[in-house]
């Protein structure tokens, strides 16, 4: 395996990647650019742009300044051991991009990509976004850099993430329902796409994910690294070791590549990507990638996807907006069929029993996405037990999901659902509640089965 | 090894004129009525049907098309039903030519694609999202089984690109005309001549057709005079969304017919 050394303190440099992608773009078969002809200027031009940019010291100092001052890196690691009881014991480190500045882990890739823009002289940036998160730190990134703003996004998803909605529209972007197809993430991609090649001389694509076409999924890779360099110092740091797993949610994959990266060389260091699977892979409706997918072409690249036997992408099924999508980062494909990270899916009761256990037990509303990251833990720290040490990608914060999860529980909606004792009831926030969201959880699983 | 739709070209421009060529997707509104909406083009004067493969997520068509082609995939049109209009096609007295995103391409399996598109008389396929860089398969099965393999150039190809990109064509180069999806526009763009000037300069013995953006007979005339192929699609799907049928692309291919020939 090729190794990469983490950073050194106060070192202004892009550590040294992994022996992947290619020149090309190509991880293995997987990856490379599917696109028409009238793109491949403007990748070549971003491709070019991004290797000077990355090894040019003035880009770095004033990138770094921006993770620090701006978005408030280095994120911390925080234990959560009463969340760990309900994970066999196993102890839980979690790595706190919730706390970053908009909320996510989506800043990190676009800042880099904003300063990029900014270089080759490009006035005006578009975005996908899913749940609403990278198209508000696009957003932002934007208004910080006085580029004009627009983002696709779904029409269901603006109807789940409303909040965010408001947020990019507070921040001067445009927002654009997309109407096409199953209105969700897919179909915004889609239309970013038709938007880029019409006004290619003036946009650059802020990509979200590290999906897409060379070279977007290495150079989100790099932009997002910063997640699992940190971690692994400081795990380091504090512990004296690894961790025997670190666990992110995989929609994309672009906070999960994020994390993995600096522990990819560590061979002991198992990874694990959680995938979403809604109602269950074996019901269809789900959006696991590569648990329930197959290789194919999508949005410019080859990696596993949902499709029928026509080649058509099948719509996926999430409750979390920012994992439903049918497709997965061409790298996650490669490290998959390597043998190098696992991937599982967790369904949407387990996601969401897994979010209301952080919220009582640890006094942190995660994001729906990164719930699913949880629920793994918890799976996982059952099977390997208390010596386990196990870090997860909190990858966002939950105040977008708040309607979400309210509906889920049945809160301010007693009319339909009676949620019984549910999580209002805080006297005994350790076993009993648990319970309580373990049977709120379940009943409404049989619901959606 | 004979290209097909060089000979076609060829013969149009015997005749001193440019080729006409008309895009349909399958299964819009079925697909035995888009089947009959592709002889009607034929039968109105294209020389050359270009067969659209239904795709869930059509990158680079504008809302026209992306209607009628959604359409189709969710009533699951599939390869089989391409491979009967490609037979139709043939039949009528054109030239067929498969228009498809990679992926479903790929699905099907290129081997097995290449094959049985040749068995129905198929002339070769043109591929929007395939760059001749990731075509190595495509191009050696297309080989094996002797069919055209179209790509893309577009006015912000470099001139490096536009000579790889030709070079692996066979048949002819598909001369995107404007940076854009695609969509009838009012006028049809410069770029077009000096894409076609600067392509011709690199491929002097490939034929260039020019598509997006042609809608009528005068637009065409246009395109016919510093091209060897227009190709329309938006239109032609235009009459099948608005309900005028089989009819109504046969009056379409007329005019557009006469208009290379002006």
């Amino acid at each position: 395996m090729t190794t990469t050394s983490p950073p050194q303190p106060g070192e202004l440099s892009l550590p040294a990647r992994p022996g992947w992608p290619d020149e090309t773009g190509h991880f293995g078969i997987f990856g490379g650019r599917f696109v028409p002809e009238a793109l491949i200027a403007a990748l070549d031009e971003l491709t070019e742009a991004y290797e000077a940019m990355r090894v040019d010291p003035a880009f770095l100092a004033e990138f770094d300044r921006l993770q620090r001052d701006y978005t408030g890196r280095p994120s911390p690691i925080t234990e959560v051991p009463k969340f760990a009881e309900h994970a066999g014991g196993a102890r839980v480190l979690l790595k706190r991009e919730d706390l970053n500045h908009t909320g996510s882990h989506k800043i990190n890739n676009v800042l880099g990509q904003a300063l990029l823009t900014e270089r080759i002289g490009k006035t005006r940036v578009i975005a996908e976004t899913g749940a609403g998160q990278h198209g508000v730190a696009t957003a932002t990134a934007a208004a910080l850099m006085g580029l004009s703003c627009t983002v696709y996004m779904g029409e269901e998803d603006t109807r789940r993430q409303a909040l965010n909605v408001a947020r990019m529209r507070l921040l001067g972007a445009e927002v654009i329902p997309v109407t096409t197809g199953s209105r969700t993430l897919k179909d915004a991609i889609n239309e970013a796409f038709r938007d880029w090649v019409t006004n290619v001389e003036t946009t650059n694509y802020v990509f979200g994910t590290v999906a897409g076409p060379h070279p977007f999924p290495a150079m989100v890779r790099d932009f997002q690294r910063v997640i699992g360099d940190e971690a692994r110092a400081q795990v380091l740091e504090r512990e004296g070791r690894l961790p025997d797993a670190v666990l992110a949610c995989v929609g994309g994959g672009s906070n999960a590549i994020g994390i993995f990266t600096a522990f990819v060389p560590d061979d002991g260091v198992r990874l694990i990507g959680l995938e979403a699977g809604g109602d269950g892979v074996d019901t269809g409706r789900h959006a696991a990638t590569i648990t329930g997918g197959s290789p194919g072409v999508l949005h410019g690249a080859r990696s596993y996807l949902l499709q029928d036997d026509n080649g058509q992408t099948i719509e996926s099924h999430s409750i979390s907006a920012g994992l439903d999508y049918p497709g997965v980062g061409p790298e996650h494909s490669y490290l998959h069929d390597i043998g190098r990270a696992e991937y599982r899916a967790v369904t949407d009761a387990e996601a969401m029993e897994a979010f209301a256990l952080l919220c009582r037990t640890e006094g942190i509303i995660p994001a729906i996405e990164s719930a699913h990251a949880l629920a793994g833990a918890m799976k996982l720290g059952q099977e390997l037990g208390r010596d386990a040490l196990l870090l997860v990608n909190l990858s966002g914060r939950g105040d977008k999901d708040v309607e979400t999860a309210s509906r889920w529980f049945g809160l301010g909606d007693r009319e339909e659902v009676d949620p019984g004792p549910g999580l209002d009831e805080q006297q005994n926030p350790t076993e009993g509640a648990v319970s309580n969201d373990e049977a709120v959880a379940g009943q409404h699983a049989g619901e959606t089965a | 090894m004979t290209s097909q739709l060089a000979e076609r070209i060829g013969s149009a421009k015997a005749e001193g004129r440019a080729a006409l060529m008309a895009y349909l997707p399958v299964g819009y509104p079925d697909v035995d009525a888009s089947i009959a909406a592709m002889i009607a083009a034929v039968e109105g004067g294209a020389d050359i049907v270009e067969i659209g493969v239904p795709y869930s997520d059509p990158g680079i068509d504008g809302p026209v098309i992306q209607q009628a082609v959604d359409v189709a995939v969710r009533a699951g049109v599939g390869m089989r039903d391409v491979l009967r209009a490609v037979e139709a096609v043939a039949a009528a007295g054109a030239a067929p030519v498969v228009m498809s995103y990679w992926n479903p391409i790929e699905r099907y399996g290129v081997e097995r694609f290449a094959t049985d598109l040749a068995a129905a008389g198929g002339a070769g396929a043109i591929t929007p999202d395939l760059i001749p860089e990731e075509a190595a398969d495509w191009i050696a099965a297309a080989e094996r089984a002797d069919l055209d393999r179209v790509f893309l150039v577009a006015p912000s190809s470099t001139d490096a690109r536009l000579r790889s990109t030709t070079a692996a064509c066979r048949g002819f180069v598909y001369a995107a005309s404007t940076m854009g999806v695609t969509g009838t526009r009012s006028t049809v763009s410069d770029a077009a001549a000096t894409l076609v000037a600067r392509t011709r300069a690199v491929a002097p013995d490939l034929a260039v057709c020019v598509g997006l953006g042609v809608s009528d007979g005068r637009q065409a005339a246009q395109v016919a005079s510093f091209a060897d192929g227009v190709i329309v699609g938006t239109a032609y799907v235009r009459e099948m969304l608005e309900g005028r049928g089989a009819k109504g692309v046969r009056a379409l291919s007329e005019d557009l017919a006469g208009g290379v020939r002006s």
